[in-house]
């Protein structure tokens, strides 16, 4: 008997697979063939939609109402779209304390006008104890394309930039179940990537936010997407002390960790010191950095390869197997 | 030449470009000198994953240093009907709880895998963390029979008998463990008995000889006349562990260096030593790919009848049929082959679709070399 494993969802490659081989085929349109990460719409538009389960439901940095919008507001900025109108739709396990709800709004209210969105419509479902985990919610997003992802146009030469240190918010949900009595100054990173909107017009070709999956699984869909190597240098990739650390003691490879508020960029390599100026006047990509650039000498077409610190390459495949569920 | 300030990062010393190219350097001169390439076994999955991750594969083998994977995956050598006789016992009791790391759940056998099982109603497996964790779970679900199913080497006995040891202690009735505990140098001398392959030297395992020490190892350069080094696990660490063991080649003077010593003591812990033989004892263990081998194996000594999963639920641990035809795991073991010589390797053989242990388990060379190693190949 075939089930749904929890890998499913993972985002990583068996995610991939089902996407592809399960859901494409029954709905298959050509907005939903692209496989952005918004639709891109007539009109300019483009819709996208994400649901989030994270456990715990309150965790350093940030919490489910922070992450419910900025992960909305996430999608259709680096889908070159400028974030307009979200939907919200709650599922709440009977017994909830309602301070925890109202404390879960009021932060949804706080970072949606710090993203200059607006709630518009929404639903709310309350299900019987045990028939799920205190409370889900689902988002959906609507805004206008200001700028468009010219993944055909990346040459090789072009850099890789990250606007930040990467991992943190997977470590922060991970260390904050507890499960490895390990406590540490990790934050989660979830944020708003808003004032990315401008780089469109500035030599930006592609941008992902890094979410499930890690850096090493954006960089290794982005390998396939562009037709050339990428060569990224471990050196060069910021983390923060306090992640180097837990992950030297628990074992963890931080390329796989996911943020909530990073994202990887292509940038023409003519343009990238300005675009890497810029991200560093911003307070939140203040550590930003170029950590690779598309690549014609080594490595073959679709590889993503890292050079470690100790000089030795390595490819850097799509997460496979994901031990934490419900990281968003 | 200015000397560097010493660094506040204490790891990045062991990994940092500088570093490695010269002692990759020192290596190469010793292959020179000797005028042939060799040939090592790295025992421990966390070297071979080590080797991998920072790339360092195909830069030894420039500096004429073949590296061949060994047992040292506990994971992989436990055989499939420990697996089976779990899930025949989850299938076929209510209110069985059992706790297991991880990647145990995930190991494919005829019957399925721990993952994909599903258990009796109230029974249930859980993966956790530590063996505490099993413990903790038995005192808090007095109504369910918790077994704890612990595979592991001599790093990981310590704790599990020490669990065991509470339970005892504590009268816990409804605790018992399923000891899949296996010792490494009566394997090493399993690998160099059968001469199957040819190895000119061993980087011995970090973790585990913290607990056993330096002089576990004697027999290897004393018998047979084969040199190794103790290694820790940055890159670095395991560079001075090739260049021991390429300098003891060279110099015709077979030892077990200790390349480890920030940790590892030569007497190992005699406190974990003294807490596994008052608990367990030793017996002809049956290991994947391996076989039979003479006091290979650690379980529960008779007076702790009560805490053998075994005994209490009356398992059996039979081999079934050899069932995943064409997966080679067991050669992969023994460092006949490498992963990318099983035919099954990459084809219908991935980390979402396991046909054998060692694409399984995050020690397993099969599942490594998956992840990391194309990139070495350079255009």
């Amino acid at each position: 008997m075939k089930q749904v494993s929890l890998e499913m969802g993972s985002g990583g490659r068996l995610m991939q697979e089902f996407i592809k081989e399960k859901l494409l085929p029954v709905f298959k349109n050509r907005y939903l063939n692209a496989l952005h990460d918004s639709a891109l719409l007539p009109g300019g538009l483009a819709l996208t939609t994400d649901s989030y389960t994270v456990d715990p439901i309150f965790f350093p940095g940030g919490d489910i109402g922070t992450l419910c919008v900025n992960g909305t507001v996430n999608d259709l900025v680096v889908s070159g779209a400028r974030p307009e109108y979200l939907s919200l739709a709650l599922i709440i396990e009977e017994g909830l304390e309602l301070a925890t709800l109202e404390k879960i709004l009021l932060s949804i209210r706080k970072t949606a006008s710090r993203n200059r969105v607006s709630i518009v419509t929404g639903d709310t479902k309350v299900v019987p104890r045990g028939q799920a985990d205190r409370i889900y919610i689902n988002t959906a997003g609507v805004g206008h394309l200001v700028g468009c992802p010219e993944p055909e146009k990346v040459r090789p030469g072009d850099k890789i930039l990250v606007t930040g240190p990467v991992g943190e918010h997977g470590l922060a949900i991970m260390l904050a179940r507890n499960n490895f009595r390990l406590s540490s100054r990790v934050r989660s990173d979830c944020g708003p990537l808003l004032f990315l909107l401008p780089l469109w017009k500035k030599g930006v070709l592609w941008m992902r936010d890094i979410t499930r999956g890690g850096l090493a699984t954006v960089l290794s869909e982005l390998a396939e997407k562009v037709g050339y190597p990428l060569l990224v240098e471990e050196e060069s990739i910021p983390f923060s002390r306090a992640l180097r650390g837990a992950v030297e003691i628990l074992g963890i490879d931080p390329l796989y960790l996911a943020c909530e508020g990073r994202a990887l960029m292509v940038v023409k390599e003519s343009e990238a010191k300005r675009v890497l100026n810029f991200l560093k006047r911003q307070a939140a990509s203040r550590e930003a950095a170029i950590i690779g650039e598309v690549q014609d000498k080594i490595g073959r077409k679709g590889e993503a390869l890292l050079r470690t610190s100790s000089g030795g390459l390595r490819l850097l495949e799509p997460l496979t197997s994901e031990l934490l569920p419900r990281i968003c | 030449m200015a000397r560097k300030k010493p660094s506040r990062e204490l790891l990045s010393d062991w990994r940092s470009g500088p570093t490695i190219r010269s002692l990759l350097k020192a290596i190469s001169v010793e292959t020179g000198t000797i005028g042939r390439p060799l040939r090592i076994m790295e025992v421990c999955g966390t070297h071979t994953m080590t080797l991998h991750r920072s790339g360092l594969k195909p830069l030894l083998r420039e500096a004429g240093v073949a590296m061949v994977s060994g047992p040292g995956c506990p994971v992989c050598i436990t055989p499939d009907y420990y697996h089976e006789a779990i899930i025949d016992l989850v299938t076929s009791r209510k209110n069985i709880l059992v706790g297991t790391f991880g990647d145990m759940t995930r190991v494919p056998t005829a019957r399925g895998s721990l993952q994909t099982t599903v258990p009796a109603p109230g029974s249930e497996i859980r993966i956790v963390y530590s063996p505490e964790e099993a413990l903790e779970l038995a005192v808090k679900n007095p109504e369910k029979e918790v077994i704890f199913f612990g595979a592991g080497f001599e790093t990981t006995i310590p704790a599990i008998a020490f669990t065991v040891k509470r339970a005892a202690a504590e009268n816990l009735k409804n605790f018992s463990l399923l000891a899949a505990l296996w010792l490494i140098p009566p394997a090493l001398q399993a690998i160099l008995e059968s001469g199957e392959v040819a190895i000119d030297g061993f980087i011995y395992p970090g973790h585990v000889s913290v607990i056993i020490g330096q002089k576990a190892y004697r027999f290897v350069p004393e018998k047979f006349g084969v040199p190794g080094a103790i290694a820790g696990f940055e890159p670095a660490d395991v560079l001075l562990g090739i260049l021991s063991v390429a300098r003891q080649i060279r110099l015709g003077r077979p030892e077990v260096a200790n390349e480890y010593r920030r940790v590892v003591q030569a007497e190992g812990n005699p406190r974990a030593l003294a807490l596994m033989e008052e608990m367990l004892e030793p017996y002809e263990a049956d290991w994947r790919g391996l076989g039979r081998i003479k006091r290979s194996g650690l379980r529960l000594k008779p007076r702790f009848l009560e805490l053998d999963a075994v005994r209490k639920f009356n398992l059996q641990l039979r081999p079934a049929k050899p069932l995943k035809l064409g997966c080679r795991c067991g050669e992969v073991l023994k460092g006949l082959i490498e992963p990318v010589d099983c035919p099954l390797f990459g084809r219908s053989c991935d980390p979402e679709h396991p046909r054998g242990p060692c694409m399984v388990s995050y020690e397993g060379a099969c599942l490594i070399e998956y992840k990391y190693s194309s990139g070495g190949r350079k255009q």
